[in-house]
């Protein structure tokens, strides 16, 4: 992989623009990769799910050099009906196309950040690929007290036109005072075999309100990464959810520092998966100042040989008291091959909080199913009422109505 | 009331920390193969015992030290420790209580281990292990007659070499972790005990260890074997001197539970924890591990943790036998500058398998605490339970309390539940037990007392009481 990747490097930097400081921060974050390589078991935080197998079964060798000079077709029959939006469209990780057209232009800046290299820091070597390789890369401001009108959705679109390939995005938000943003990452794939390494640095100014939907839904072959710090200040709130679906494999990364008072942070996820399926969510929540709030609710339903991580973490440091902590995480195994894997981790350095943790595992429960078929249902139908249910309401959690319904259709479930 | 206080007084410093002044037979200081023979030696081992030893050992080079955990120690040289020392009248064994030198009654009287037998009044019979050798064994006859063997271990590999050759190191390998493979090379005494089939151990076994001699590590070794429908209560308790230095403490516990046997093992842990800087104190680096192999076996540990300048132990439970119950029940409490990172797993691999984590932690004052578990429930367990709890409670803003629990399920016809809060002690329980007459102290005695109920029930009478009071008295001054 080594000289592959050093080469790539090279030809990846000869097409951008840059100082020869700028080239050389890029390549101490190349070398940090080359000397770590893909996290591995042996990584506590990747102890559930080794990338570096999972990318050697799935794709084998990956290229890392991607010819940015030609454009992609968009395909507007892709984008979602139903709902106006403003997009960013990435197509084989170019980004084609940003339209705000529904909001007011001087409110909104777009920032090409491509020629100034803005190190992304995370102590995993994933953070140091994606330094090292990015090619474009955009800073969104939303300007103070605008709140946008419609959503943004981002589509990370990919066609068959890539294989076996490393495609690294990188993207920040910052939200100043007032502000608010709803952003939907929709994933789109016909690619197979390629391995997708998103960053994404989010910056909330005092009141501003984060809702990010990631929606993974579609069937496809690919190895996806992804990494969303949200840097909170006072009295801001940050809304995730994650369905996490269609992949190969997946892995969610959130960051939350809750940083000002009265900030919250909420984190809700499903997992619905099949086949031999491998996802894996993963959040750090750091209350680090008084009177915080942060929500995590996580459940998977299980089938075939899937397998399913959760790690969560809720940090409280010794100032943050009167700290509100709470995280849950449930998972129905409905076949005998598949596996979920949970570590809710809590760490707690003052007196004054509320903290708690749960997490089940288990079957379907067949007492619920006798009702139901008792009620005249047959098992399929019974069983499907029982699954839509219990993830009904991690999608009930989501507190924009406009998207939710779109949610809900997407996966099916019928209220 | 007066009374109460008083005895809060006295026991208000480590009230075991005195130290015996006898004469010690030590093996030469540091770790290498010669100290092991002369281990071996001294124990008159026979040829097996040093091959199982130099063969750990070998293993022991290869391994690194972990590092993981999370309470830090300075680094351990393992060349300047004494591996072996003895109260030099044991060097030939006395046959009887009275030929015991009379400084080492004096001490166990002076811990409230009496050894003379009448003097007990409750039937618990007592493995007194003093640093590297087993002073006494109380009421071995009348168990004998029932054909339970309770005794040092160094006697166990001379006359019952069949058990011991075909159990120990079965449930901890050679080949285990840095600290229980040193613990196989190294190893100098620890008990022994052996219920045969269908035999209801008819008193409480214990083993009362202590660690007397400065500048060595105590590496104990019990192994407990529970025949078919047999069952065993053990009770292990440890104290030491107050000394400014570290000591080793790095034991290694087996037992082995064969088809219908039930297997109960409590610890009371009040090793010295250090002064209030944080200095000295036992680093407590022990090895638990129970293999319920028979089916319908069951193991379970209860463990009481006070003392310790830093515990690191997951007592655990392989529950390999069908329909095998493994349960753990924990009270863990850091104060002053103790750390503890304790927990347990629980491995099921049998069908039918159940267990149940109880875990209760209490940190106060500088101290740091954290659960740290594993529930794995192999593909083939089906129709598996596990139920896991663990509550901590903090008392100040400059502790820590953390939970790290590992939960796996590979088999969708089994359940795992876990939950775990972090509080405080609430000001409306203070103000009411307050209220009602009692002081600040005791009003946190009485709540703590309560968040530890769970588990304190799982103690054996006496035990229970002691513990009870050792809880009070671990939180003295962590409140006001």
């Amino acid at each position: 992989m080594k000289e592959q990747l050093q080469k790539d490097f090279d030809n990846t930097v000869k097409n951008l623009n840059l100082s020869q400081k700028d080239i050389e921060i890029k390549k101490f974050s190349l070398d940090n990769f080359l000397n770590k390589g893909f996290p591995n078991r042996k990584e506590e935080d990747w102890k559930f799910s080794d990338l570096n197998q999972i990318i050697k079964k799935n794709i084998g060798e990956l290229s890392f050099y991607n010819d940015y000079t030609y454009t992609n077709k968009v395909d507007t029959s892709e984008f979602v009906d139903g709902l106006e939006h403003n997009k960013i469209v990435f197509i084989n990780g170019r980004i084609e196309k940003i339209d705000f057209n529904y909001e007011k232009k001087e409110q909104i800046e777009i920032i090409d950040q491509s020629e100034t290299i803005n190190k992304f820091d995370n102590n995993n070597s994933l953070s140091d690929l994606n330094n090292a390789l990015t090619n474009k890369s955009f800073k969104i401001v939303i300007k103070k007290g605008y709140q946008l009108v419609k959503p943004l959705i981002i589509y990370h679109t990919s066609n068959s036109k890539i294989w076996s390939k490393n495609i690294n995005l990188r993207l920040d938000f910052e939200l100043e005072e007032d502000s608010s943003l709803r952003l939907i990452d929709l994933f789109n794939d016909t690619s197979e075999k390629n391995f997708f390494n998103i960053f994404y640095d989010f910056n909330l100014k005092e009141n501003a309100i984060l809702k990010n939907y990631k929606v993974d839904k579609q069937e496809n072959k690919n190895i996806k990464y992804s990494f969303n710090n949200i840097d909170q200040n006072k009295n801001t709130i940050s809304e995730t959810f994650i369905l996490s679906s269609g992949s190969n494999f997946f892995k969610n990364e959130i960051n939350c520092n809750l940083k000002g008072e009265h900030s919250s942070a909420f984190v809700n996820g499903i997992f619905s998966l099949y086949n031999n399926k491998h996802h894996e969510i993963r959040t750090i929540v750091n209350h680090l100042t008084e009177n915080t709030k942060s929500y995590q609710l996580i459940k998977s339903v299980l089938e075939d040989s899937s397998k399913a991580a959760y790690q969560g973490k809720i940090f409280v440091n010794s100032d943050a008291q009167k700290t509100d902590g709470y995280q849950l995480s449930k998972a129905i195994l409905l076949n005998k091959d598949s596996e979920f894997n949970a570590k809710p981790e809590l760490e707690i350095y003052a007196d004054d909080v509320k903290c708690s943790h749960g997490s089940a595992s288990g079957s379907l429960n067949e007492d619920s199913i006798f009702y139901l078929m008792s009620r005249g249902l047959n098992y399929n139908q019974a069983r499907e009422l029982l699954i839509n249910g219990f993830l009904l309401d991690v999608v009930e959690k989501i507190t924009d109505s406009e998207i939710r319904n779109l949610i809900k259709n997407m996966i099916g479930i019928k209220e | 009331m007066e009374n109460r206080q008083k005895e809060i007084d006295k026991l208000k410093d480590y009230k075991y920390g005195f130290s015996t002044d006898i004469e010690n037979t030590r093996a030469p200081k540091g770790l290498n193969e010669d100290v092991i023979k002369f281990i071996s030696n001294i124990k008159k081992e026979p040829q097996w015992m040093l091959d199982f030893r130099l063969k750990a050992f070998e293993r022991f080079k290869q391994l690194k030290e972990p590092d993981w955990q999370k309470p830090k120690y300075p680094n351990i040289d393992y060349q300047d420790l004494y591996y072996y020392s003895a109260p030099k009248s044991m060097d030939d064994k006395p046959k009887s209580l009275d030929e015991l030198d009379p400084k080492l009654l004096e001490t166990y009287k002076k811990l409230g281990i009496p050894l003379q037998e009448q003097a007990r009044l409750n039937g618990i019979a007592v493995d007194a292990v003093f640093d590297s050798v087993s002073v006494a064994t109380t009421f071995r006859e009348e168990l004998i007659k029932q054909g339970i063997i309770f005794c040092p271990i160094s006697e166990a590999i001379q006359n019952h070499p069949e058990l011991v050759k075909k159990y120990l190191g079965s449930v901890i390998p050679l080949t285990d972790h840095f600290f229980a493979t040193l613990n196989s090379a190294v190893f100098t005494d620890g008990s022994f005990v052996y219920i045969p089939e269908g035999v209801r151990c008819p008193m409480e076994l214990s083993t009362y260890f202590r660690i007397n001699a400065s500048n060595t590590g105590q590496f104990e070794r019990t192994l407990i074997i529970a025949d078919k429908g047999s069952y065993v209560s053990y009770l292990e308790g440890c104290t030491a001197p107050m000394r400014d230095e570290n000591q080793l403490h790095a034991a290694n516990v087996e037992l082995v539970a064969l088809d219908d046997a039930e297997i109960k093992y409590s610890t009371v842990q009040n090793w010295y924890p250090g002064d209030k800087d944080g200095k000295g104190g036992i680093y407590n680096f022990v090895t638990k591990r129970g293999l319920c192999k028979g089916k319908n076996s069951k193991i379970s540990w209860t463990q009481v943790e006070t003392g310790s300048a830093i515990t690191w132990k997951y007592p655990s439970c392989i529950l390999k036998g069908d329909n095998s119950v493994g349960e753990f029940y924990s009270i863990a409490i850091t104060n002053n500058h103790q750390k503890a990172d304790t927990g347990t797993k629980m491995i099921h691999l049998g069908k039918n398998t159940k267990s149940k984590i109880i875990s209760k932690g209490i940190s106060a004052g500088f101290s740091d605490m954290t659960y740290r578990g594993l529930v794995d429930i192999s593909s083939k367990a089906s129709n598996s339970n596990n139920y896991t709890q663990c509550d901590s409670l903090l008392m100040g803003n400059k502790c820590g309390a953390h939970t790290v629990p590992y939960i796996k399920n590979k088999n969708s016809e089994s359940n795992i539940a876990h939950e775990a809060t972090t509080s405080k002690i609430s000001e409306e329980q203070l103000h009411y037990c307050q209220q009602r007459g009692l002081s600040a102290e005791e009003a946190v005695g009485l709540i703590v007392n309560g968040f530890c109920k769970e588990v304190l029930q799982q103690l054996p009478m006496e035990f229970a009481v002691e513990a009870q009071k050792l809880v009070g008295i671990s939180l003295e001054g962590s409140v006001g």
